[in-house]
């Protein structure tokens, strides 16, 4: 807080403050106006009379807040004391003056203005080259006792607790008087109104007026005896300077110069920000209200009691506090000199606009510091926001602590019941699969395009790109092939998730590959769907080699990881011209072989329909060759789906599918879909087969915000406290009281799609992909009754369901009954159920 | 490994004087050197001494050691042998009976001898053995073609050496890709780091020097295959070319030798697609391991298509060697050579009494796989030992109630 300026400073030269003062409101105007007719009126009535100008007494008003009787003392004793030809001296002697000095820099700003004008004022008028002292005028004596403000305090390093407001009295008025007197009349600054309104206010409270030498708040007064502070130094010092100067040469503005010069540069006012000088609130007047009141020790009044208990100053204060009047004597010492310099320095760590909203002083020096560092850190901004004293110290030592450690409070949900409370819609995941090329990305951006998922400008960009590089048929793909290397190939590699509603349900689509190098892709995606959208190219040629291909894996695949319900979407029927033998065909030949893979004929269904088009997707077709289908569309076929029961009572199980970084605020995130269990906000989680804990942040499901997550749900988990090391995609989120174990050797009763022996496999099961090998056949097993027919097979062929013992190079979280693919050389060779 | 002095007696007693050259002749070593062995090699050992004041002194000496072998530390990762076992001669440092690991060195004899003890208790010089000293000498150089291989898929990749006689994993990389997600970039930046890590370290693994100015220029590059599902390895070799042609110029080295082959994993499983696909089996025409691979694949084929004219399992295939199976006429004995190097000498004569057998008595064919190899480790699911028959042989059942 070196903001105590003293006004015996020549501003002739500075031209910061030309701008126009504000005028106050009406209201306050003529408060004012009142409040100048009294103290006139009391000036004249006085022994001995004053008079003065209407501009003075205005100005002593607004310096003391309108206090009338102290306005009245201050303008007797001024013009007692300088006795300028312009103004009527006053024949009492030994009238104090009493000196404020005003720390708050709009106060200061103000002060400016009039001081500037009211030297130009007497320079024209009166005398010429006089440099007037601005309204605080040194004490003649060094009284001060500021010397015992830094008695105890390291130099340059005061506590913050004292870096407050001060309020000293003058022992005898000394040169320099309170301010100018401004010629422009009445043009009070909304701030000065302010003030003075709450002075007031103040005034009215006060049960006395014999406290009118305290024109600042109680508050403000309290910690006068302790307030010492460094900055009271430079006051001190200045006053002692020019207090030195002005009675030796008075008529000598040179020699003022040199002291007001780099005092007035070094001033913060002329950064600040003049819309926040004029700030209206009252408050922040308040807030705002620091002054030195220099106080006369022999003055009889209540303040007195104050000065009397301090002890005399030290050798060295003194010697910085204008040693030259002081009542110690001390002599001037070689810091004198350097002083002021320090203590602009310092000074200028302040020079920063001030928070009125948050007046701590604590504050003040923080962000002082932090924006000299230019490093505006959370902590301290959040500090400055937040205020109380002391406290805020051990606060932000815990904030800066290195261990940064999220704790997120959980709201202790019944997730179970909040659940049942919950009216969401019925939610339903399906996958997409089928051989490569056969439209899957292409009928899944159709049915989001028509759904609204999905808008039309983004579409129409789509096509536009896509036009570009010639693969203009593949827009519609590409609202779920994000990925660079997949558009540019136009060829889906990894799952797309994406959500629609209809009006009776949330489906959540997994769009799988096709293409066989991203089979382990597509169980990934398989994992997380309750049943499946199966994708058939009928135009000629392409179904035979697909039924051959991954329409046929894929649909095992499904099946033996338990999906139920599958629907057949016979696609690009425009390219067969809606040939109703062709579907027909496909029908026969691919029910045939889903019911051998262990589809119910109830739950096999056919839409023909073209993804390109868009026909029997959302809308019925138009073609004329497609009359003969009166089914359901695509979309009426999967509302028919029913609801999907999860195992919300089990202990939670989450496959993590991916971990990324969400953004700044989730800088990890996992995402996956919740296969059993619950899950709520700040729930602890473990990770395995890392066996590391980490905290639920926040959470998502299907893209948006949720406090708690159930089975069934795709989620988004933000976490913390985990390194992402600990994180890769086919870990299982668990949690610390039931934990999956991790096992590298299991038995598996599967059933074989290619020939089976002791053989090295890879294991699937979700996103987990792990090399492993069959170490042994223990039987081949009955299909119905699953009793054993032959033990040790040397060699189990497709198609026999047999039990086998597989051993992995390294433990994986898995734990029966659990769905697992084995594959070997690209091909998925068994899948089956984990014992 | 170059052969100094060779004295096998016709007994099968002997000593050979062998001198390691290259990194893979110490897996030579370790198939050629079992237990009860004599081992004769320059070593290094700290003597103390303890004068009579009590006072100790210690000193590094050069040895020449002789230790009969108790036990055998291969680590493949760096190719380094260590034998340990008693010494039995005499030097001024140590005493006979005292305890030493004699670490053999590349470029430095070593002396092994083999011996047949009156009551047989060794097994000296046996077929098997001779058979992988041959293997192991290769005078000319000419065995020395070997290639990288680096098996990826997305935020996974294997960096291999494969040899003549061994594959070995030289490091795995292991990274977390973030999958790709609605309007996020992360995925492309993600695989861009994990090229970039990979091309770090297989240039620190094949010890490839980047810089244009040294001498090495004029060293041959072994060929690297670069193996994925999709298009990883593609874009890898894509990322290598981009690099070559603007942050390192060196690498332009490397690039025709890059070979871009399809496996269906990132694990080690894969390589023996990676071996049998075309343009590496033209890059390393006739190598053994191709050939090793092949035979698995023929062998697996065969079980497959005709379940009886084939077995596998060590008690299956001595059956079948009994009655005859193996023998003229398309017999083919399959041997990991793990089944050589254990440690009971019993064990080791069953197996090399049956590979004599078929070979001398039946007129069957014997190969003998590398276990260290894709194909090698393929035959140890299978229990080490499997057989291609000249005819079908129906399996007792009981066998499995037996074991």
């Amino acid at each position: 807080m070196s903001r105590h300026r003293i006004k015996d400073v020549d501003y002739d030269d500075d031209d910061f403050y030309d701008d126009d003062e504000e005028l106050a409101d009406p209201e306050e105007q003529e408060f004012l106006q009142q409040c100048t007719t009294a103290v006139l009126q009391q000036l004249r009535a006085g022994q001995p009379s004053v008079t003065a100008t209407k501009e003075e007494v205005q100005d002593a008003l607004w310096h003391y807040y309108n206090d009338i009787e102290k306005s009245v003392n201050y303008l007797k004793g001024m013009f007692n004391l300088r006795g300028y030809p312009s103004f009527v001296v006053l024949p009492i002697a030994g009238l104090r003056v009493q000196l404020f000095v005003m720390i708050r820099l709009t106060e200061v700003l103000h002060a400016g203005k009039r001081e500037k004008e009211a030297a130009k004022l007497q320079k024209s008028k009166i005398q010429p080259g006089l440099p007037v002292p601005a309204y605080p005028a040194p004490p003649s004596t060094a009284h001060f006792s500021a010397a015992d403000f830094f008695r105890d305090c390291p130099w340059l390093n005061v506590p913050s607790h004292r870096k407050s407001e001060i309020l000293i009295e003058p022992l005898y008025p000394r040169l320099g008087l309170l301010g100018g007197a401004p010629e422009n009349g009445g043009k009070l600054s909304k701030l000065a109104a302010l003030a003075a309104a709450r002075k007031k206010k103040e005034g009215e409270k006060a049960s006395s007026l014999s406290e009118t030498s305290t024109p600042s708040t109680p508050k403000l007064e309290q910690p006068t005896p302790l307030d010492h502070s460094g900055t009271s130094r430079s006051l001190r010092d200045r006053l002692a300077a020019s207090g030195r100067s002005t009675p030796k040469a008075p008529e000598a503005p040179g020699s003022l110069r040199p002291l007001a010069t780099p005092s007035s540069s070094s001033h913060p006012i002329p950064k600040r920000p003049e819309a926040e000088t004029k700030k209206p609130s009252v408050s922040e007047v308040s807030g705002s209200v620091q002054r030195v009141v220099l106080e006369a020790k022999e003055e009889p009044e209540p303040q007195q009691t104050v000065s009397t208990i301090r002890a005399a100053p030290s050798t060295f204060a003194s010697t910085i506090v204008g040693a030259a009047t002081g009542p110690t004597a001390a002599e001037p010492s070689h810091l004198h000199s350097s002083s002021s310099d320090l203590l602009r320095i310092y000074g200028q760590d302040h020079a920063e606009p001030f928070d009125f909203a948050a007046p701590s002083p604590d504050d003040v020096v923080l962000n002082a510091q932090n924006t000299a560092k230019g490093m505006k850190s959370k902590s301290a901004a959040s500090k400055s926001a937040v205020k109380k004293g002391q406290s805020d110290l051990a606060d932000g030592m815990k904030e800066l602590s290195v261990e940064d450690k999220v704790t997120v409070k959980s709201k202790n949900l019944d997730v179970i019941s909040e659940y049942k409370k919950s009216t969401r819609k019925r939610s339903a995941n399906f996958v997409v699969i089928g051989h490569v090329d056969a439209g899957k990305s292409t009928l899944m951006g159709r049915l989001l395009a028509d759904q609204g998922a999905i808008d039309q400008r983004t579409l129409d960009r789509y096509r536009r790109e896509a036009e570009k590089i010639g693969k203009g048929s593949f827009a519609l793909a590409w609202v779920l092939d994000q990925g660079s290397e997949e558009r540019a190939r136009g060829v889906t590699i990894d799952i797309a998730t994406n959500q629609f509603e209809t009006d009776k349900t949330a489906f959540t689509i997994v769009d799988a590959p096709g293409h066989r190098d991203f089979v382990p892709n597509m169980i990934a995606g398989a994992s997380q769907a309750d049943f499946a959208v199966l994708v058939i190219d009928s135009s000629v040629g392409s179904f035979e080699s697909g039924l051959k291909g991954q329409t046929k894996e894929h649909a095992l695949l499904v099946r033996s990881m338990g999906v139920q319900k599958i629907v057949v979407a016979v696609n690009k029927m425009d390219t067969v011209q809606w040939d109703r033998e062709r579907f027909e065909e496909i029908e026969q030949q691919v029910s045939a072989f889903l019911t051998t893979a262990g589809f119910q004929d109830s739950n096999i269904s056919f839409v023909p329909c073209s993804g390109v088009l868009g026909d029997n997707i959302s809308r019925r077709t138009n073609d004329p060759h497609a009359s003969w289908y009166a089914g359901r569309t695509l979309i009426e076929e999967l509302e028919t789906s029913e609801p999907y029961t999860h195992a919300l009572e089990k202990p939670l199980r989450m496959t993590i599918g991916d971990v990324f970084r969400g953004g700044v605020q989730s800088p990890l995130s996992i995402s996956g879909r919740i296969d059993a269990g619950s899950l709520q906000m700040g729930d602890h989680i473990l990770i395995m087969p890392s066996g590391e804990t980490a905290t639920v942040r926040s959470l998502e499901v299907d893209s948006q915000r949720s406090d708690w997550a159930v089975a069934g749900q795709n989620v988004v988990l933000n976490i913390a406290n985990i390194d992402p090391i600990h994180l890769r995609s086919g870990d299982v989120v668990c949690r610390p009281s039931s934990p999956i174990p991790t096992i590298s050797s299991f038995t598996a009763k599967v059933l074989a799609f290619e020939h089976l022996m002791p053989m090295q496999v890879d294991v699937h099961r979700g996103r987990l992909h792990v090399p492993g090998r069959i170490s042994k056949l223990v039987a081949s097993l009955d299909k119905a009754s699953g009793s054993a027919i032959k033990k040790r097979p040397k060699i189990v062929g497709p198609g026999v369901v047999v039990r086998v013992v597989v051993e992995m190079d390294q433990a994986v979280p898995l734990e029966a009954p659990t769905r697992i693919v084995l594959r070997a050389g690209g091909s998925t060779v068994a899948a089956g159920l984990l014992e | 490994m170059r052969c100094i002095k060779n004295k096998i007696e016709h007994n099968g007693s002997g000593a050979v004087t062998l001198c390691p050259e290259e990194p893979e002749d110490m897996w030579h070593a370790y198939n050629l050197i079992r237990p009860d062995d004599i081992l004769r090699a320059s070593a290094i050992r700290r003597v103390t001494t303890v004068q009579d004041t009590g006072s100790t002194s210690s000193a590094r000496v050069h040895l020449n050691l002789v230790i009969r072998v108790k036990n055998l530390d291969f680590d493949p990762q760096s190719s380094q042998l260590h034998v340990s076992g008693q010494i039995i001669n005499e030097t001024p440092h140590t005493k006979i009976g005292q305890f030493h690991t004699l670490d053999l060195e590349l470029n430095r004899n070593f002396t092994l001898e083999k011996e047949i003890g009156a009551g047989g208790e060794g097994v000296g010089w046996d077929s098997i053995a001779i058979e992988s000293l041959k293997d192991a000498v290769d005078e000319g150089g000419k065995r020395r073609a070997e290639a990288v291989a680096v098996v990826m898929q997305e935020g996974l990749a294997h960096i291999c050496f494969i040899g003549q006689f061994q594959t070995i994993l030289k490091q795995k990389i292991e990274m977390s890709v973030p999958r790709k997600r609605q309007g996020g970039g992360d995925h492309d930046k993600g695989m861009n780091k994990f090229f970039k890590v990979t091309l770090e370290t297989l240039l620190r693994q094949m010890e490839f020097n980047t810089s244009l100015t040294s001498g090495a220029n004029n060293e041959a590059v072994r060929p690297v295959l670069l193996a994925s599902p999709g298009f990883v390895a593609s874009g890898f070799q894509r990322y290598i070319q981009s690099e070559a042609s603007t942050t390192t110029p060196g690498l332009k080295r490397l690039l025709p030798s890059l070979v871009v082959v399809h496996s269906a994993s990132g694990y080690t499983n894969s390589l023996s697609e990676v071996l049998q696909s075309p343009a590496v089996k033209r890059l390393l025409a006739d190598t053994k391991y191709a050939r090793e691979t092949k035979l698995m694949d023929d062998f697996l084929e065969q079980l497959r298509k005709e379940t009886n004219k084939a077995t596998y399992g060590p008690r299956e295939v001595e059956d079948a060697v009994e009655q005859g199976a193996v023998g003229r006429g398309g017999g083919v004995l399959i041997v990991s050579n793990r089944l050589f190097r254990s440690q009971d000498v019993a064990e080791r004569k069953r197996w090399v009494a049956l590979v004599d057998r078929v070979r001398d008595v039946e007129g069957g064919d014997v190969r003998i796989l590398s276990s260290d190899h894709e194909s090698g480790k393929r035959l140890e699911g299978l229990g080490g030992i499997a057989a291609l028959l000249t005819f079908p042989v129906i399996e007792p059942d009981l066998d499995s109630d037996a074991e």
